[in-house]
């Protein structure tokens, strides 16, 4: 009787998560009268526009995942390593940007490197790309330091740091030799779920005006009727595509050691 | 100490208002293998990683090699450590482990591999190269940590409990293999145990450490025979003690319950009515008289523990108790429980303890 309702409701909330999706994906593809084509799929593909933004949105997420390693793994690093009592100051502070609103950090961000700031950096199309590549990382961070910190409870860094030091490593090879690859799996999901919302990101790239993938969704939506249900179903074989590759990428990974206590 | 090669010269070392390491001095002569023993919480942790450069002394000197290194950077003092926890780098495989110090040196591959594979045979893992940590044993993984800290030839080997995490059997076995490559590769080695029969069985000298300090350094056969202080009596080895008290300092009469003892010479600078802690190993007491033996008291059996080559006797003496090993011997029975018994004993062997 239980296990009837358990299942009742496992198929309710199925139910009610698939319907749109399927309903989505039927239309896409109904874009010929009376047979199912992939006609919205081609005119999607065929629009220049398409390919501009979504390469511009790939690249901007590559630049943000290599600019948020660079800033959360070290960070996450020192402070378990140094500033233990920190942590959960540091842990509320990349939080933040899942209570501020999007829109809060661009009006916040026009208002200090607006062109007659004293850093001008809305002034220039890089600039601008600078600064949007910031407001991802803003927006990633959460995931980035949370799946890093995880990562880095793992290992005993203090330990492993210690032993690199006591064989002659310096604080560059230590981070690239040891931390690094021992948080790889941790960086790599990061990185994923980093792209995954870049990809999709609207308001930033709309506020600025950067030629993203967001917008652009947004655009065709309002002009068009197949194309965004097409466009909708690549998002999301997109985003599923990046958490099917955190999971293989966790199950590739080498095997924790055998911890000793 | 003609040359000593590790000096530590009235090291302190405080955490904020406590202070953990209280003026500790050591010379260690070069190619020598002293122990760290002492409780948990003494210090010896804190002493090791104040040579390794991991803690900055509060105050002191710390000389290695004739060098000055109080205040270098642990990554420039070319030493050798080995952790509790193993510390493998657990995305490396066994050779690029043992590698590691030789590759941040920069020494060349052909030179890197060969020294490799000299250490992995010198630990007797030849065949592992290829393997990572998390495919080792504990015992082994601690053997490959050794090696890894040899590979790059250090000038000192520090080990900090290398031991603990391993069950019995491996513990005695490794504690024998370090003891070996240690005197085959003639490496400065200090060795931090909390584990007495450790310390005694591998070391030329054993610091005895308590409360920050260092209560006694000697060598093994010293330290057990000669303890200087209760503390160092009590940690190292099974002791009797019997509490007396002086009758008459000058012909070295002591009463101990109803019965005296008659010490001479041993009672330096105490006076009638002082109290003193009379210790006693196992070993050095005798049932019955033997020769040689020069003091006894009367007792009674309590109790009687037969282990086989050993019989380990308990005879009570009015206050306390005192534990006593004999050797099995199998013409005699061993004495009951109840039965009226004298022990005897040297009064050489006899430790006042103040
Ligand atoms: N970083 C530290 N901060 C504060 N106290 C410490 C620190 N490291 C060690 N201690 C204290 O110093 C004392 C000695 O520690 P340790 O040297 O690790 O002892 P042992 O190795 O003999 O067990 C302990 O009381 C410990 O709590
Ligand atoms: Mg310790």
């Amino acid at each position: 009787m239980k296990r009837a309702i358990a299942w009742t409701a496992f198929l309710l909330g199925s139910l009610i998560f698939i319907l749109p999706l399927v309903g989505m994906t039927e239309f896409s593809l109904s874009m010929r009268r009376g047979v199912y084509s992939f006609d919205a799929y081609a005119s999607v593909l065929a629009d220049p526009q398409f390919r501009e933004t979504f390469t511009y949105s790939v690249v901007m997420a590559l630049f943000t995942i290599v600019f948020g390693v660079l800033l959360v793994v070290p960070t996450a690093y020192w402070v378990r390593l140094k500033m233990p009592a920190l942590r959960p100051v540091v842990e509320f502070i990349t939080l933040m940007p899942l209570v501020i609103p999007a829109i809060v950090i661009v009006f916040g961000y026009i208002r200090l490197y607006n062109t007659s700031s004293w850093l001008p950096l809305t002034g220039t199309a890089m600039g601008t790309n600078v600064l949007l590549m910031f407001g991802y990382t803003a927006l990633a961070l959460p995931y980035m330091y949370r799946a890093v910190d995880t990562g880095l409870r793992a290992i005993d860094i203090a330990t492993l740091t210690e032993a690199a030091q006591s064989l002659g490593a310096g604080w560059t090879t230590i981070f690239a030799k040891v931390i690094l690859p021992n948080v790889f799996v941790a960086v790599l999901s990061g990185a994923f779920l980093t792209f995954a919302i870049v990809i999709g990101e609207f308001t930033l790239a709309a506020l600025l005006n950067r030629p993203a993938f967001g917008p652009y969704l947004q655009l065709v939506g309002a002009n068009k009727a197949y194309e965004p249900s097409a466009l909708a179903v690549i998002s999301f074989g997109i985003t599923w595509l990046c958490m099917g590759l955190i999971q293989i990428v966790a199950r590739l990974a080498p095997k924790p050691p055998a911890q000793s206590h | 100490m003609t040359d000593p090669f590790l000096q530590i010269e009235h090291v302190r070392k405080s955490f904020g208002p406590t202070t953990v390491v209280e003026d500790f001095n050591l010379d260690v002569g070069r190619g020598e293998f002293v122990s760290f023993l002492g409780p948990s919480g003494c210090g010896k942790t804190t002493v090791l990683r104040m040579v390794a450069g991991f803690e900055e002394p509060s105050s002191g000197r710390i000389v290695i090699g004739g060098k000055d290194v109080t205040h270098l950077k642990p990554n420039q003092r070319n030493i050798g450590m080995v952790f509790q926890a193993y510390a493998l780098f657990p995305n490396l495989t066994v050779a690029q482990n043992v590698a590691f110090g030789l590759k941040v040196a920069g020494v060349p591959k052909p030179e890197t591999e060969r020294r490799v594979a000299e250490m992995l045979n010198l630990i007797k893992l030849p065949e592992f190269g290829g393997r990572y940590p998390y495919q080792l044993s504990g015992g082994q993984q601690q053997r490959v940590a050794l090696a890894r800290a040899l590979a790059p030839k250090p000038k000192l080997l520090l080990l900090d409990e290398p031991l603990s995490a391993l069950d019995a059997k491996v513990r005695v076995s490794l504690r024998d293999e370090i003891r070996s490559i240690q005197k085959e590769l003639g490496i400065t080695t200090i060795f931090v145990t909390h584990d007495q029969e450790e310390a005694l069985s591998i070391s030329d000298r054993i610091v005895v450490m308590y409360g920050g300090k260092a209560e006694q350094v000697g060598t093994p056969f010293e330290i057990y025979n000669r303890p200087a202080t209760k503390f160092v009596a009590n940690f190292v080895g099974t002791l009797n003690v019997l509490e007396g008290v002086v009758s008459d300092a000058a012909s070295g009469k002591v009463r101990i319950d109803s019965q005296e003892l008659s010490l001479k010479g041993k009672l330096n600078g105490s006076k009638a009515g002082d109290r003193l802690s009379l210790a006693l190993r196992p070993e050095t007491i005798a049932l019955g008289p033997k020769p040689g033996h020069d003091a006894s008291l009367q007792g009674q059996i309590a109790d009687v523990h037969f282990l086989g080559s050993v019989i380990r006797v308990r005879v009570g003496l009015g206050g306390g108790v005192v534990s006593l090993d004999t050797f099995n011997n199998s013409s005699t029975p061993p004495p009951t429980v109840g039965e009226r018994a004298e022990i005897s004993f040297s009064s050489n062997d006899l430790l006042v303890l103040h």
